[in-house]
């Protein structure tokens, strides 16, 4: 069956699934359903104690077994060591055909590849697989369907039900022995623990591990003590090192500070651009430089940011610091600054579902201005891949690509036309992650192209002095510079899906096979 | 033939290792006046022949965009020259820059290789323009013999690093040791009525202490700079580009100057400066400078 975004979608997979196809960003709005519950064990006494020996022996009181759903959070980063640490305990049970439900997989847990290949782990959840694990769902070592997800899409799917986690895992810089978790104040701080608010509301067990053990009451708590079975001490959760970065350096690459310009240049010749407006960027070198040079223009100007959302860096940070936001919206802490903005009284943890989830009453998303994203490709209806590399690998994450995208009233995707020699602006995307109805504007190096569906930027853009082109001419440049590729091969058999926000399948992702040359 | 783009905007000419395709192909976009592909300095002593492979298939390839593409040989003492020149204007160069140029003779040995390969690869004869590096002090000291030893010779250019080293110092920072070289060069080459560009500023730490080099050279009367990172050109431009006060300034002297001569006034004010008709070059070049750039908007 062909989906909104003209992706073919086995029906094989929509009944295995039991899922619809993609059908439009806004197929859903309205919808009415009941939410889903956890089962919740009362406890009315004062032993006064959760905390339990080791992973082992919670994952005993769990009463951990065969087929059961985990959860676990990403704010660790490269620095995570609670899922492999729970993993290996239960490979080391014996337990099987566990599905992983995350909010992101990537560099860190490499290892879960061999809990893969021996049938520990059959089924992934997750926002992003980068690293080995992807190669591996690629190479379909995974004996079940990977599910791709958006961080609004993940609480959809556990608020709904169509996800129950049985037991949660949440790893948090301090704790104290009754469950109260914080993002900061140990020796590993994340500052926020935003992406596990939801596993602590709807898991059927909670379990918080720390490695720094605080006295009650840890408040105010980032998830509350009422939503936490045990508590576990562990020598260490996570790397700091590789946790957040330190300050994020802006990029000298003159290439990402051309396109940085032309993103600030059009910014703020949109009609959002006025006191007040709301805005959200990424991490990457030419996102950032954006972000500071907007920042000089917003004090030329005398122009207030009301709220900055992320997903957060120095330079959102330092719009706090030096007055010219009204508050930022915390999901995700990228580096150290970001962690320690965390106390300033103005900058607000929110969880991922106040962020972005598509199934509540509104989320943030919706109420955001400019939203500044990367993309590994854009295709000419504006489609943006940013999961599947173009060589087919899972390699990316969605992160709250499509919630943002679909949310803000201005999306601009930076991407340099070419990565090395593959060009990343091309006629069909190898997977499509956020569709184009999303996309509002494509920047890169070599010029400008604005979503014709989008008639009042173009026309606001009329007397504006910026390398304007059409999305084929960029595709066409890059194709008279390296030639045309020739399309990636797949196999047939489906190793994933790439989960629309809303829980309809937006793309499926096929294993690999050896590129075969014509006359071989 | 005489190539008509002689004489052309060169604000900015950026050092290019032809070996590197990732740098090569498409260095257009920081948007410098002239890449130099370089197969001398950059290119390690067993990769000569890899580089003019890779130099060849860019300059037949690629669409640099109004970039002018000129190709650093070997010096005339290594064995690899002759090559280096044959490939450069098989692949359709624009011009070829001679290093450690110290006479006259050496500009036209290479002028001659450059007309036996034209000859030999079909291409139209006189078309590839030359410059000449001046590395060391008898270059210096040769230098307006150096400037007028060819009608292909569009400019000479200062590498100090070689100078300095040939004159017994270093490069400080301060300038005060490419000063005599500066100063000739620019004679040299105003004499002879060729173009001018000063030597390379390696340290890209320092983007304050680059900025005050280009503004000295600026008003030296160099016509351009040699560039190591792309990150150096909008300095250059910034400062080599005629300002808005300098445009209108411009403007009003060439139409002073025009309508004074109708009434037979040779010598006026305008904006509290005496002007005559000396000033006439200096504004229409101020003025063809800015058209150059792309910066002028007015009529003239």
């Amino acid at each position: 069956m062909i989906n909104a975004v003209g992706r073919e979608i086995p029906e094989e997979i929509l009944k295995i699934t039991g899922k619809e196809p993609f059908k439009g960003n806004h197929y859903f709005d309205g919808y009415e359903y009941k939410k889903d519950g956890p089962s919740t064990r009362c406890v009315i006494n004062s032993e006064g104690s959760k905390l339990v020996e080791n992973i082992h022996e919670v994952l005993v009181k769990c009463g951990i077994q065969d087929g059961m759903t985990l959860g676990f959070h990403h704010h660790f980063r490269d620095g995570d060591y609670v899922v492999n640490m729970v993993m290996e305990e239960i490979h080391n049970m014996g337990i099987k055909d566990i599905t992983i439900c995350a909010s992101s997989l990537g560099k860190a847990h490499d290892k879960l590849v061999e809990f893969i290949e021996d049938g520990t782990i059959t089924n992934i959840q997750s926002s992003g697989v980068r690293g080995k694990i992807g190669r591996a769902i690629s190479e379909g070592k995974l004996k079940g369907l990977a599910v791709m997800r958006s961080h609004g899409g993940r609480v959809r799917a556990i608020e709904t039900g169509e996800v129950r986690i049985d037991i949660a895992f949440i790893g948090s810089p301090t704790c104290d022995d009754y469950g109260n978790c914080r993002g900061i104040g140990g020796k590993s701080d994340c500052g926020v623990l935003s992406y596990s608010m939801v596993d602590a509301d709807y898991a059927d067990k909670v379990v918080a591990i720390t490695d720094c053990l605080v006295p009650f009451p840890n408040f105010p708590a980032h998830i509350s003590m009422t939503k936490v079975d045990y508590v576990v001490v562990v020598d260490e959760i996570g790397n700091p090192d590789k946790i957040a970065t330190g300050a994020a350096k802006p990029t000298t690459d003159m290439r990402k500070l051309m396109m940085a310009d032309y993103c600030t240049q059009f910014v703020v010749n949109t009609p959002y651009f006025k006191d007040g407006f709301s805005y959200q960027t990424g991490v990457g070198g030419a996102s950032i430089a954006s972000t500071i040079s907007l920042s000089k223009i917003m004090k030329e100007r005398n122009i207030r940011m009301k709220f900055g959302v992320g997903g957060l860096t120095k330079p959102m940070c330092d719009l706090l610091e030096n007055n010219q936001v009204d508050a930022l919206l915390d999901t995700q802490d990228f580096d150290l600054n970001a962690v320690e903005s965390v106390i300033n009284p103005k900058h607000f943890r929110i969880s991922a579902g106040e962020y972005a989830d598509p199934f509540n009453k509104g989320a943030v998303v919706n109420k955001l201005d400019f939203v500044i994203l990367a993309a590994l490709e854009v295709d000419v209806n504006f489609n943006c891949n940013v999961v599947v590399g173009s060589d087919g690998i899972i390699t990316g994450a969605q992160g709250g690509h499509p919630d943002t995208a679909a949310g803000a009233k201005c999306t601009i995707v930076i991407a340099p036309l070419l990565q090395g020699r593959i060009p990343a602006i091309c006629t069909d995307v190898t997977t499509v992650t956020t569709p184009g109805e999303s996309i509002d504007v494509v920047i890169t190096d070599y010029g400008i192209a604005i979503n014709p569906r989008r008639q009042d930027l173009i026309d606001a853009m009329k007397n504006v002095d910026l390398p304007f082109k059409t999305i084929e001419e960029l595709r066409d440049i890059a194709f008279s510079i390296v030639g045309e590729p020739e399309r990636v091969q797949f196999d047939d058999k489906v190793v994933g899906i790439i989960e629309g926000r809303d829980g309809t399948v937006m793309d499926v992702v096929r294993k690999i096979k050896k590129f075969e040359f014509s006359g071989e | 033939m005489i190539n008509l783009v002689k004489k052309r905007l060169r604000r900015t000419m950026m050092f290019l290792n032809a070996q590197k395709p990732g740098l090569i192909k498409d260095p257009y976009i920081y948007r410098p006046d002239s890449i130099i592909l370089d197969l001398e300095d950059a290119v390690a002593e067993n990769q000569k022949d890899a580089a003019r492979f890779s130099l060849y298939h860019a300059l037949k390839e690629i669409d640099y965009r109004g970039c002018e593409r000129v190709v650093r040989i070997n010096g005339l003492d290594t064995p690899y020259w002759q090559e280096d020149i044959r490939c450069a204007v098989a692949g359709g160069c624009d011009a070829i820059r001679i290093p450690k140029v110290e006479c006259p003779k050496d500009v036209h040995r290479v002028e001659e290789e450059i007309l036996k390969a034209e000859k030999d690869f079909g291409m139209p004869e006189g078309m590839i323009l030359i410059m000449a590096a001046i590395e060391s002090a008898r270059g210096v000291m040769k230098a307006l013999d150096i400037c007028e030893a060819s009608d292909r010779l569009f400019g000479i250019a200062l590498s100090g690093g070689d100078y300095t080293k040939d004159l017994q110092t270093r490069i400080t920072g301060t300038g005060i040791e490419l000063m005599g070289a500066r100063q000739n060069l620019i004679i040299a080459a105003r004499a002879a009525k060729v173009q001018c560009f000063d030597t390379v500023y390696t340290n890209l730490d320092d983007m304050e202490g680059f900025q005050r080099d280009v503004e000295t050279i600026h008003l030296m009367g160099f016509d351009g700079k040699s560039i190591v990172n792309p990150r150096q050109i909008p300095i250059v431009h910034d400062i080599f580009t005629p300002s808005g006060k300098d445009i209108i300034f411009a403007e009003k002297v060439v139409r002073e100057i025009e309508e004074k001569k109708e009434m037979g006034i040779g010598v006026f004010t305008v904006d509290g400066k005496m002007i005559d008709i000396a000033f006439y070059d200096g504004a229409r070049r101020t003025i063809e400078l800015a058209k150059a750039s792309g910066v002028y908007k007015g009529d003239l």
